[in-house]
């Protein structure tokens, strides 16, 4: 990135318009696996070409080779036909490449404008030209039209909006493909609605983006073509018109799915209630009241910042409650501390895995045995039978696919990793359990193998609340669903009236009832 | 983009397409390179010592080695349990002086096992103060035990009055470390004691496994229930209660103290034992074993330099490259195991 533009103005407007990428016969070895098995793919300009698969299929790693990131073992790479040997995201740069990673390359200390034209700035003798510079991010903005205050500190943008500067970035170095990686993965709602209007436009222009994406549902609307990889094998390559959810699934499991969600078993009307809030206020919570009972699974649905983890974390006695109870079983849940709660029954999945969930360095056994290894210890001195016994059963009965217990956390893929946090709870056996998106990152395989496990643990007796964005799976396996917006509970829905339009309107209902307090 | 940060999140993907078998053998390679590690540089240097000099391989220079290391490896055991729980403990050294120059006066006039309670009970009242500052008031490890280095430093000089404080009048101290038993002195029983204990806390018990979490992700630790902040006063604790036991060690092999004895020089050579062994210095693994060896190694390029009649000045090179080289190796480790 060194080549700084300085007074030549007429560089800027040449694009890599128009850049066919071909992937012919490519085969990329890590260690003895074939990541990937002689894919041969044409991505064509002015398009939106998805690439499919379950989580290890090979999607990441062709979107490397393409890149530059990787090198491929065999086969090659063409470019508008001419065979290229890519060896760096640099040398991918130069031929109009950009990746647009999933963890974002912001700088949260410089302003939009600066990380759009980071390594580019325009400057005469060193010194930046603000004016020059801010002219061209307007241009640029007007093109792709987002709404950004140039000024603005990265650091404190949401991350659509992040998004967009990287976006912004990759079009200012005249990126002719663009390569995004689980674009949506971190966005709501209407912040991937955005999103899927500027892909639009990019394709319009004549640009190419390559998208990766876990969201079936996304990867029809926004497509022109779909590539399913299997195994780092190619399965198929179709129009995405020819495409339905179903046959997508199908290619990328090899088998076809059956129901996404497991039969629901009727709740026990006479179970005991196990959880019960009431009028409770937190940060970013207030006035909640909710129950829950033995084996029941109760789904909290909402937008984003509507306040459902805050709640998980006030119940979970993570965030301090600023009024009201919270009875387990019938005793009244105290203490300050997550250490407290699991003792007393109350268990809790966070929402991300990786920085809150697991120690990703260390291995299966000490991530299953870390909340209860007083349960495989005598006086704080582990039992190394004990503890491998243990968990080798937890990981029979939560399906946990790894080479041994031994082997770190991080070696694992996204599906299997949460199972592991599941082995984790099913040690605690608690009253109940909180589910933070549960399903957040996991692969369509894994996912049901995930919503089992929740029915399972609630035919032991347990009483679940399962937080989640996706609202096909709020409505797949809750007993009940409660709503929530601006940190109230809105919603009780039961029965007949657990439907997506319900669950819609109240999450985005007009809140009626305004009460003094905050 | 090539310059995402460098961090234990990943790509959705890369795990499992990287989890073949000769991933697994690529990072338990490593892993057993870490373990391994420091051992074989440590065996040639070893072996060299041995052909090269007649009067290295005699026990008394052996047992000599142990018993001036005891208070250090004593010390760089509490330690490592200190970094593998995400923190770090700068003040050892201004401890230790401390520790020893109170020891030194009190055994001056009262029984030895008094001297003793009271090193040990300052000690671990100043772990107790550390950790309740990095973890109650939240402020940076290294800057609460640098700053407390400086205080404990300044109470020493005043206790003394500067002065060198020799004991003259009641041997009965000197038992305590130099009490032969087994052809050994007691000095070097107690480090192995105290070494042991601590290796096992941290690799067999459960106090250890919290240890190892709260490092490995404090966020994650705590909300799977354990206790970090307590974890982590108990490791400062220890790390407190070794610098005394190192304190009142050499107090009474050498029978004289000085406030200013131990200080950052101390502090510092303890923490590239540690390193140097292969503990990770950002937390969340590391094994108290490999810091004896790793304090040993420096040890054994001390001792080599003094037996092949090596100018001194190249001795504190070679432990700067060694240094650099053992963080170095971590550092890429670490990025080959993501």
């Amino acid at each position: 990135m060194s080549a700084g533009i300085t007074d030549n103005d007429t560089h800027r407007t040449v694009r890599h318009t128009g850049l066919d990428v071909e992937v012919a016969g490519v085969s990329k070895r890590f260690g003895g696996a074939l990541a990937l098995d002689n894919v041969s793919v044409t991505l064509k300009a002015g398009t939106v070409h998805a690439l499919v698969g379950e989580n290890g299929a090979g999607k990441s790693t062709l979107g490397k080779i393409v890149s530059g990131v990787l090198t491929p073992d065999d086969g090659e790479v063409r470019l508008n036909g001419a065979p290229v040997a890519l060896h760096s995201p640099r040398e991918g740069l130069a031929h109009g490449i950009v990746t647009i990673a999933q963890e974002l390359a912001i700088v949260p200390g410089l302003s939009v404008e600066e990380n759009v034209f980071l390594g580019i700035t325009a400057n005469r003798a060193g010194f930046v030209r603000r004016r020059e510079s801010r002219r061209r991010f307007n241009e640029l903005a007007e093109q792709v039209g987002f709404r950004l205050t140039p000024g603005a500190m990265a650091g404190s943008l949401r991350t659509a909006d992040q998004q967009k500067v990287e976006i912004m970035r990759a079009l200012s170095r005249n990126a002719a493909v663009l390569i995004m990686d689980e674009p949506t993965g971190a966005l709501s709602g209407d912040e991937a609605e955005a999103l899927y209007e500027v892909i639009r436009s990019l394709a319009s222009n004549g640009q190419s983006v390559v998208l990766i994406s876990h969201f079936l549902s996304e990867v029809l609307a926004l497509s022109d073509t779909i590539t399913t990889l299997r195994d780092g094998r190619l399965i198929s390559t179709v129009a995405a018109k020819d495409a339905t959810e179903s046959s997508l699934i199908e290619g990328m499991l090899g088998r076809s799915l059956g129901a996404a969600f497991p039969e629901k078993q009727p709740a026990d009307p006479d179970a005991t209630t196990v959880l019960s809030i009431d009028h409770l206020y937190a940060p970013q919570v207030s006035d909640a009241s909710l129950t829950v009972h033995a084996g029941e699974i109760v789904g909290i649905a909402g937008l984003v910042g509507s306040g459902r983890s805050e709640l998980a974390r006030a119940i979970f006695r993570d965030a301090k409650v600023t009024k009201g109870v919270v009875l387990l079983e019938g005793q009244e849940l105290k203490g300050h501390s997550p250490h407290t709660s699991i003792q007393r029954g109350l268990s809790f999945i966070p929402e991300s895995r990786k920085e809150m969930g697991l120690l990703v360095g260390r291995s299966v056994k000490e991530n299953i045995t870390l909340s209860r290894l007083d349960k495989v210890s005598r006086f704080g001195w582990i039992s190394k039978s004990r503890e491998r016994a243990v968990v080798s059963g937890l990981m029979t009965r939560v399906k946990v696919k790894a080479a041994n217990m031994k082997v770190p956390a991080s070696s694992l893929s996204g599906g299997n990793q949460q199972k592991l946090l599941f082995a984790r709870i099913a040690m605690c056996e608690p009253a109940i359990l909180i589910a933070d998106e549960p399903t957040r990152g996991v692969d369509v395989g894994s996912k049901r193998a995930i919503y089992d496990m929740l029915v399972e643990l609630a035919q032991t007796g347990m009483g679940i609340i399962v937080i989640s964005s996706d609202l096909e799976e709020v409505l797949g396996i809750s007993h009940r669903i409660m709503v929530m917006r601006l940190g109230r509970i809105v919603a009780d829905l039961r029965g007949e009236q657990m439907n997506q339009q319900s669950v819609l309107e109240a999450a985005f209902s007009q809140p009626t009832v305004i009460e003094g307090e905050v | 983009m090539a310059n995402a940060p460098v961090s234990d999140v990943k790509d959705v993907e890369t795990p499992s397409e990287s989890s073949s078998d000769t991933h697994f053998n690529v990072s338990r390679l490593l892993g057993s390179w870490r373990t391994a590690g420091i051992f074989i540089p440590f065996l040639i240097l070893f072996i060299i010592l041995s052909i090269s000099s007649q009067p290295f391989l005699q026990s008394t220079n052996l047992i000599n080695i142990l018993d001036q290391q005891a208070s250090l490896l004593v010390i760089a055991a509490a330690g490592t349990l200190v970094l593998v729980a995400g923190g770090i403990d700068l003040s050892v050294g201004a401890t230790y002086g401390l520790t020893s120059v109170i020891a030194g006066q009190i055994a001056e006039h009262h029984a030895p096992w008094i001297a003793v309670v009271a090193g040990l009970g300052i000690g671990l009242l100043i772990g107790l103060v550390n950790g309740t500052i990095v973890t109650v008031f939240k402020i940076n490890p290294l800057i609460t035990t640098l700053a407390m280095s400086f205080v404990i430093g300044g109470i020493a000089t005043k206790v003394t009055g500067g002065n060198l404080i020799v004991l003259t009048t009641d041997p009965g101290f000197a038992k305590v470390a130099g009490t032969n038993f087994l052809g050994m002195p007691s000095a070097v029983w107690i480090m192995i004691v105290i070494v042991v204990a601590l290796a096992l806390l941290l690799s067999r018990t459960t106090f250890g496994r919290f240890v190892v979490a709260a490092g490995g992700n404090a966020e994650a630790a705590r909300l799977a229930g354990v206790r970090v902040n307590m974890v982590r006063i108990v490791t400062f604790v220890l790390s407190g209660g070794a610098a005394a036991a190192g304190g009142i060690i050499d107090t009474s092999r050498v029978l004289s103290a000085q406030a200013s004895s131990g200080g950052s020089a101390l502090a510092f050579t303890v923490l590239a034992g540690i390193v140097v062994g292969g503990t990770s210095i950002a937390g969340g693994e590391g094994a108290v074993p490999r810091t004896v060896i790793g304090v040993l190694f420096i040890a054994l390029i001390g001792n080599g330099f003094d037996l092949l009649g090596f100018d001194p000045l190249y001795q504190q090179i070679v432990l700067g490259v060694i240094l650099l080289i053992a963080v170095g190796l971590d550092m890429w480790a670490r990025k080959r195991q993501r």
